[in-house]
């Protein structure tokens, strides 16, 4: 009898409340090389890690690439220079020449330079996004976590339930509720779908935390309840969190592109967007799959990147998966 | 300095934890003594007897729900069992102060050492970080760490075990508190360590006069240390003595086989006796002696009345058939 939303519910909180453990762990236990902190000696075991070598690589290529974008593009992504080649019924999309490697879209724009371009839209919308669903995370987290009692619990119980309806759904149907579509409204729905799971990766690490050693070391000290939270317990709670940030980075360009190729995104095609070409891409599928090809080869490949980079660390630093 | 007047008295001391589904249980039963100032007091018992607790009732650390604490814990006239919590707070590091077990785990891995220092001065003293500086510097030289203005910018992680315990030490007395609770502050270190972090402990509580509370399992420790010693069994206090008289003639048979199973270097050769056992096997202190399971000379009463702790010339004993003194 399992109802398979409660169980996708249940399965993501466990994969959560892991990663929350791993905060503990930071301190005393684990002291396998003396003098080597859990995060050095997960550095160094990351170093030789091919698989979060390889995300670290297509990570940092991305992001530089977004960086310098509008001076690596070869043209300007918003102007139609082979609108000329295209002719509506015996050439829609105008294939590759000289100066255009990988042609152009239907309005005679290059794609090449669209696809430049557009790794810096999902860069903003993933990085906002991931900050503000963090930022959201922190604040109930934190209250949850450092105060618990009916605080908690009420925190938790909205959380629990936003954590049971998938993200995707959860996010299509905020943004739907936008009466002007916009890049911004992308970035609020895909916020808002990740701050019940940063609060509870935040809470859980924080609860570790307030019973962890050297807070009670802080608290006979007499230490002010405020540098406890903010000083003691916070620093430590956020390892595992920012683990988590590169993980919600890969799902929010992912989502990104679906409400994107949804309708849901910016109308104004001028700043191109991975999901948003893709979209536009549908009607000439059958004759023209490159157009779909490359748009979507970039989400996967930078979404990959995240994963493998966070994956690779979250496992580094849980102590139940060394060797 | 020693005056008279307890500086600490703790009289019937009863922390008791609720358990779901199962009968509540008083981890400290009862527990009286007093500290005077200036004045080292060990607490010695096997693990579970509830040496961390009656420090934590002390100290007003213990989880605010699902145990309750009864008795007076009074400090300089002060019970602070009903102290409001920000007064407690102000004075936790001020007057008292503890060290723990775990140096490691005790210090907070993502802020320097240094800072840990000062923001005990900060917060009780009203000094400035800039100001406190200096005074961390002195404190952490004072406790032997070499090298005081490199060390303190150092993380716990770039320490030896020793050295962050020497700093713990540092952090504790930076106040100046009249009282030192020390819960079994060398078991997580090597044994050379230990010895060189008790005579620091003995060194400073004698320069600086504060009294200290010695936990341990370890009678070897308290030997060199303590002035009085208090030994806990199964939450109660079994037996009380000046250190020379108690480890002269044991009463109870309890501190008589934690004696023997102490090695001793003058007597190679000698076997050690453990005491059989474990604290699993306890009786309810309601109408036994808990110990009787495991003693080495039970007689009929010990399973039938409970023992009364009774004094008589600074010793207290709670035993039905005590060991006899050799005359
Ligand atoms: N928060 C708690 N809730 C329930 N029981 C507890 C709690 N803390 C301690 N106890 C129980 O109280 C008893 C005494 O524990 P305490 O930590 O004081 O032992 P101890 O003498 O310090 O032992 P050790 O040498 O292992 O530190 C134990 O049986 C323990 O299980
Ligand atoms: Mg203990």
């Amino acid at each position: 009898m399992t109802d398979p939303l409660t169980s996708y519910g249940q399965s993501r909180k466990a994969r959560i409340d892991a990663l929350a453990a791993t905060s503990v762990a930071e301190s005393g236990t684990v002291e396998e090389a003396p003098g080597l902190s859990l995060i050095a000696s997960a550095w160094q075991r990351l170093r030789r890690n091919p698989v979060f070598l390889l995300g670290a690589f297509i990570t940092v290529a991305f992001v530089l690439l977004a960086l310098v974008a509008p001076w690596v593009a070869p043209h300007d992504p918003a102007v139609g220079y082979l609108l000329d080649k295209v002719r509506p019924q015996s050439n829609p999309v105008p294939g590759p020449e000289p100066g255009f490697p990988l042609g152009a879209d239907s309005r005679g724009r290059d794609l090449l330079s669209r696809l430049i371009v557009g790794a810096r839209q999902t860069l903003i919308v993933g990085v906002f996004a991931t900050l503000g669903g963090f930022l959201g995370g922190l604040v109930l987290g934190t209250l949850a976590g450092a105060f618990g009692g009916w605080v908690d619990s009420l925190v938790m119980r909205i959380v629990d339930v936003m954590l049971s309806i998938p993200s995707l759904l959860l996010a299509v149907s905020i943004s739907a509720l936008a009466t002007r579509p916009s890049q911004w409204t992308v970035i609020l729905a895909i916020a808002i779908v990740q701050i019940p799971v940063f609060a509870r990766l935040l809470r859980g690490s924080m609860l570790s935390q307030r019973s962890s050693d050297h807070v009670l070391a802080a608290r006979a000290l007499g230490i002010k309840q405020s540098a406890i939270v903010f000083r003691h317990m916070l620093p430590n709670a956020l390892g595992p969190v920012i683990v988590q940030a590169t993980l919600v980075l890969a799902v929010a360009i992912i989502d990104a592109a679906a409400l994107s190729f949804l309708g849901l995104g910016n109308p104004d095609d001028r700043k191109p967007e991975w999901g948003q070409m893709l979209g536009q891409s549908q009607q000439y599928l059958a004759d023209y799959p490159h157009l779909a090809f490359w748009p979507a080869a970039c989400i996967i490949v930078v979404a990959l990147g995240f994963t493998l980079m966070g994956e690779s660390t979250r496992e580094a630093l849980d102590p139940k998966s060394r060797r | 300095m020693m005056s008279d007047a307890p500086l600490l008295s703790v009289e019937d001391l009863t922390v008791t934890f609720g358990r779901r589904g199962q009968e509540p249980f008083r981890a400290v039963d009862g527990v009286s003594f007093q500290v005077r100032p200036g004045q080292t007091v060990g607490l010695v018992g096997e693990s579970g007897c509830g040496k961390s607790v009656t420090s934590l009732a002390i100290m007003g650390l213990l989880p605010q729900r699902g145990n309750t604490v009864s008795g007076r814990v009074d400090f300089e006239g002060t019970n602070l069992l009903e102290l409001s919590t920000d007064d407690m707070r102000d004075r936790r590091g001020r007057d008292i102060a503890m060290v723990f077990q775990d140096p490691l785990s005790s210090l907070n891995p993502v802020v320097p050492v240094g800072v840990q220092v000062t923001e005990v001065l900060e917060r009780h003293r009203g000094m400035t970080r800039k100001a406190a500086m200096p005074v961390a510097a002195d404190l952490l030289r004072r406790v032997g760490i070499p090298d005081p203005d490199r060390r303190i910018k150092d993380y716990p992680h770039q320490m030896s075990g020793g050295m962050r315990q020497r700093a713990l030490i540092a952090i504790a007395l930076a106040c100046a508190p009249r009282l030192l609770i020390a819960d079994e502050p060398t078991t997580a270190l090597d044994v050379t360590i230990q010895a060189q972090i008790l005579a620091l402990l003995k060194e400073l509580v004698e320069d600086t006069g504060t009294a200290l509370i010695m936990i341990t399992h370890d009678l070897g420790v308290v030997a060199g240390l303590c002035d009085e010693v208090n030994v806990l069994y199964g939450g109660r206090i079994v037996e009380r003595g000046a250190r020379h008289p108690l480890f002269r003639d044991p009463r109870h048979p309890y501190t008589n086989g934690l004696l023997g199973s102490i090695p001793r270097l003058d007597a190679v050769g000698e076997r050690l006796t453990p005491i059989p056992g474990s604290v699993a096997d306890n009786l309810p202190w309601d109408h036994a002696c808990a110990f009787a399971p495991r003693c080495s000379q039970p007689i009929e009463r010990c399973t039938q009345v409970t023992p009364v702790l009774e004094e008589s010339f600074g010793r207290a004993l709670r035993c039905h058939n005590p060991v006899e003194v050799p005359r």
